[in-house]
């Protein structure tokens, strides 16, 4: 016992001896942690991003006019006027995702297009194409609110009825079903009625979207907000502790270069001692980054661990242990540090990424999904996800745990047989 | 108390050690000489029992070691050839480590820690990284990390390598009281000088094997002259001619140098008188008694140096 505490204390004085070490361990994960969160959404707050949209309105009329008004009013969006050449400019550069142009005469076109054939006005959508997503949210947006201002122009105001009137005269004309023709009439005089009573009385008429909607984010508990700090400072963490697993296996690849792996198999130790105190120290390095991380997480950005204490201490251990098994894998298969250290980071990454830890795998295609399950680090990140920001109980905690353990295993398990314990 | 035989080691299609077979006493000083790439090492590594030999058998005070946690590892020491020690921890942390990995704690590592540091005289460092340490000292530092469980057998390999002057008399030094302690020294080296010097018995290794084992006066009677007369001169160019006088074995002309390899000293006056009538005109005269390295040029072909 003397000589594997001995070795677990060396490691820990060696690991924080050394700045380059901590460095990467508490300081980059804190800070690109940040710098994530802050882009994927920020702190708890109550507000959305809003997506600024351009309008070009080139017919200036009252419908456009109340259209623009109703388009500031909307949630989701911050709209703007802009001249043409300017918003194409803009969203060609990038400054603004998407710009709508409402061409000459839209008011009137759209509300005689709404009780006759013939064209209709088009109005453009230029969008950024790297932002397809808030294009067609705005599309969307738009649709609804162009109806309910269209159609109470429609059923109001002075170009409501001009439309109307037309709309009669042109129906005299027309070759239609005389039956049709009659019953069309007849709702076209009960418009022209309606708008000729007193604007008090009608209340604004025309068509609206028959229902509203509200917005409930579900989180940990109603109240509870949104944390984006939460996943960003996980991802980090997992990705720095893997990073710590790599110097783990390349300083055991080093120890055999500089002579000291002779010595420690001079002494008589056994392979449990020797492997078992390296992977100790390992895990105890990474449960003191995952609390160094989550606290720094707690004070900045005020991210709990909302779901059961137990089960986020219980993921945290699982995955430094299997980080230190990672890290002894590394050592085992590893032939020099220069070769190995080059592969370890390229899979180190490719797991990170996959592990969801930089974007949320719920946003990975379908087909990834189960390709991903198979990678203990996603478990990491879910098992995290889950315990804060989430708040889910302990019991969402145990598969992440069994699977961050079998990993752990599988690792340790092949390490041993791999390992060259002779020091040639 | 450490005894080898018939040592065999292969690397792929190497042979890195054949059959080696040695024996040291107690408080015997066995040396192992050879150029790089001899087998010093690979041997060592077979005698602390961190290389399986392919054949043979290793045996510490008359017991093979067997398995990882085998009690006869705490009767040996090992000093690597690299510098294995810790550049970023301090001189007693490195000792402290090392002592614990044989069980030492508390009150007896203290007093081991302070024994040692003693003996390689690095005790006015012991608070200073073993980064910051001169090459010299890290030798010592690297001697005294394997003496901390007090061994019976010392295994060193190349201990004074890449060392100035001084230090090496410092280490030879902390090696002759080791010695003068009763303790059981296997010390490699490619300098035959401190083979010479430090050790009881030599062997010599080449390509792997053993090409001669003895004391220090046996070995130089495998010398084939019994020395060598150096003589600056000038005028002078007939080698063959003196070749043919009788008790000269060798004759190399040099520039103005003649070496000489001759029997016996009785016929040095001759030689020289010789020399004179011929119209040399001699400069100065010394003789050499033949050494190691001429042993191993004769059993080789090869000097030591660039072998
Ligand atoms: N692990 C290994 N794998 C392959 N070949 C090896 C290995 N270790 C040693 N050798 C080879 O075995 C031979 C003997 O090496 P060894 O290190 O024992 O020599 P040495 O006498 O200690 O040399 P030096 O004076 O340079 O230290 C060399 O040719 C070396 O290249
Ligand atoms: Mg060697």
């Amino acid at each position: 016992m003397t000589a594997f505490w001995a070795l677990v204390i060396k490691d820990l004085r060696l690991f924080f001896g050394d700045r380059r070490a901590v460095i990467m361990s508490f300081i980059a994960p804190i800070l690109i942690g940040s710098f994530f969160g802050y882009v994927f959404g920020g702190g708890p707050k109550k507000e959305q991003s809003k997506v600024k949209v351009l309008v070009v309105d080139q017919d200036r009329s009252a419908t456009t006019k109340e259209l623009m008004g109703s388009l500031e009013k909307e949630n989701g969006i911050e709209a703007a006027t802009a001249e043409l050449a300017e918003a194409r400019e803009a969203v060609r550069k990038g400054r603004a995702p998407v710009a709508i142009v409402l061409p000459k005469g839209f008011g009137e076109s759209a509300s005689r297009a709404l009780f006759m054939p013939g064209a209709k006005p088009e109005i453009t959508v230029m969008y950024d194409p790297s932002h397809t997503v808030e294009s067609s949210m705005v599309r969307g947006m738009l649709t609804g609110q162009i109806m309910q201002t269209v159609s109470k122009g429609a059923f109001s105001g002075e170009t409501g009825k001009r439309t109307v009137s037309e709309a009669l005269r042109s129906l005299e004309g027309s070759t239609m079903d005389a039956g049709e023709k009659s019953t069309l009439q007849g709702l076209l005089k009960s418009v022209e009625k309606y708008n000729a009573l007193p604007p008090a009385s009608s209340g604004g008429g025309g068509f609206s979207i028959p229902f509203a909607m509200k917005d409930e984010p579900l989180t940990a508990r109603a109240g509870v907000l949104y944390n984006a700090y939460a996943h960003s400072f996980g991802g980090m963490a997992i990705q720095f502790m893997l990073f710590m697993g790599i110097d783990v296996g390349i300083g055991m690849l080093l120890l055999r270069q500089r002579g000291l792996w002779r010595r420690f198999r001079a002494a008589p130790l056994s392979k449990t001692v020797l492997l078992g105190s390296r992977a100790c120290s390992a895990t105890l390095i990474g449960m003191m980054i995952l609390s160094v991380v989550f606290t720094f997480a707690r004070v900045a950005f005020d991210v709990r661990i909302e779901g059961s204490l137990l089960g986020f201490v219980g993921v945290c251990a699982a995955f430094s242990l299997m980080t230190a098994a990672y890290g002894m894998l590394i050592a085992a298969i590893g032939r020099t540090p220069e070769a190995a250290r080059g592969l370890a980071i390229l899979a180190t990454l490719l797991m990170v990424m996959l592990s969801g830890a930089w974007v949320p795998s719920f946003l990975f295609p379908q087909w990834m999904q189960p390709v991903t399950k198979a990678i203990p680090a996603r478990w990491a990140m879910d098992g995290i996800d889950a315990m804060t920001w989430r708040g889910s109980g302990g019991e969402e905690a145990v598969m992440p745990i069994l699977v961050l353990l079998s990993g752990a295993l599988v690792f340790g398990v092949v390490a041993v047989w791999r390992f060259r314990w002779e020091a040639e | 108390m450490l005894s080898a035989k018939n040592l065999r080691k292969a690397f792929g299609q190497l042979q890195a050690v054949s059959d080696v077979s040695l024996e040291a006493a107690k408080g015997e000083v066995l040396g192992l000489l050879g150029p790089n790439g001899a087998g010093k090492t690979t041997t060592i590594g077979m005698l602390a029992g961190l290389v399986p030999p392919d054949a043979g058998e290793v045996r510490i005070a008359g017991e093979p070691i067997v398995g990882d946690t085998s009690e006869l590892k705490r009767k040996l020491g090992l000093v690597p050839q690299e510098l294995a020690l810790f550049e970023e921890l301090t001189a007693t942390a490195n000792l402290d480590l090392f002592g614990a990995l044989y069980g030492l704690s508390g009150a007896a590592l203290a007093r081991e820690r302070a024994r040692v540091f003693e003996l390689v005289g690095l005790a006015d460092r012991a608070k200073d990284r073993a980064g910051t340490f001169s090459g010299g000292m890290k030798r010592r530092l690297n001697l005294a990390a394997a003496l901390m469980h007090d061994p019976d057998v010392i295994l060193l390999d190349e201990p004074t390598v890449g060392v100035d002057p001084q230090s090496r008399n410092a280490i030879f030094d902390n090696l002759e009281s080791l010695k003068a302690a009763g303790k059981t020294l296997l010390y490699t080296t490619h300098y035959m000088e401190e083979a010479a010097r430090l050790c009881d018995r030599i062997a010599i290794m080449d390509h792997g094997k053993v090409i001669a084992y003895d004391d220090l006066s046996g070995l130089l009677k495998l010398a084939p002259v019994s020395r060598v007369v150096v003589v600056e001169l000038a005028d002078f160019h007939r080698v063959d001619a003196v070749l043919g006088l009788a008790g000269v074995r060798e004759a190399e002309l040099t520039g103005n140098q003649l070496r000489l390899g001759i029997e016996r000293v009785e016929d040095i006056p001759g030689l020289l008188t010789w020399l004179l009538s011929q119209g040399a005109a001699i400069d100065h005269v010394h003789t050499e008694r033949p050494t190691l390295e001429t042993v191993f040029l004769h059993l080789t072909g090869r000097s030591l140096r660039d072998a």
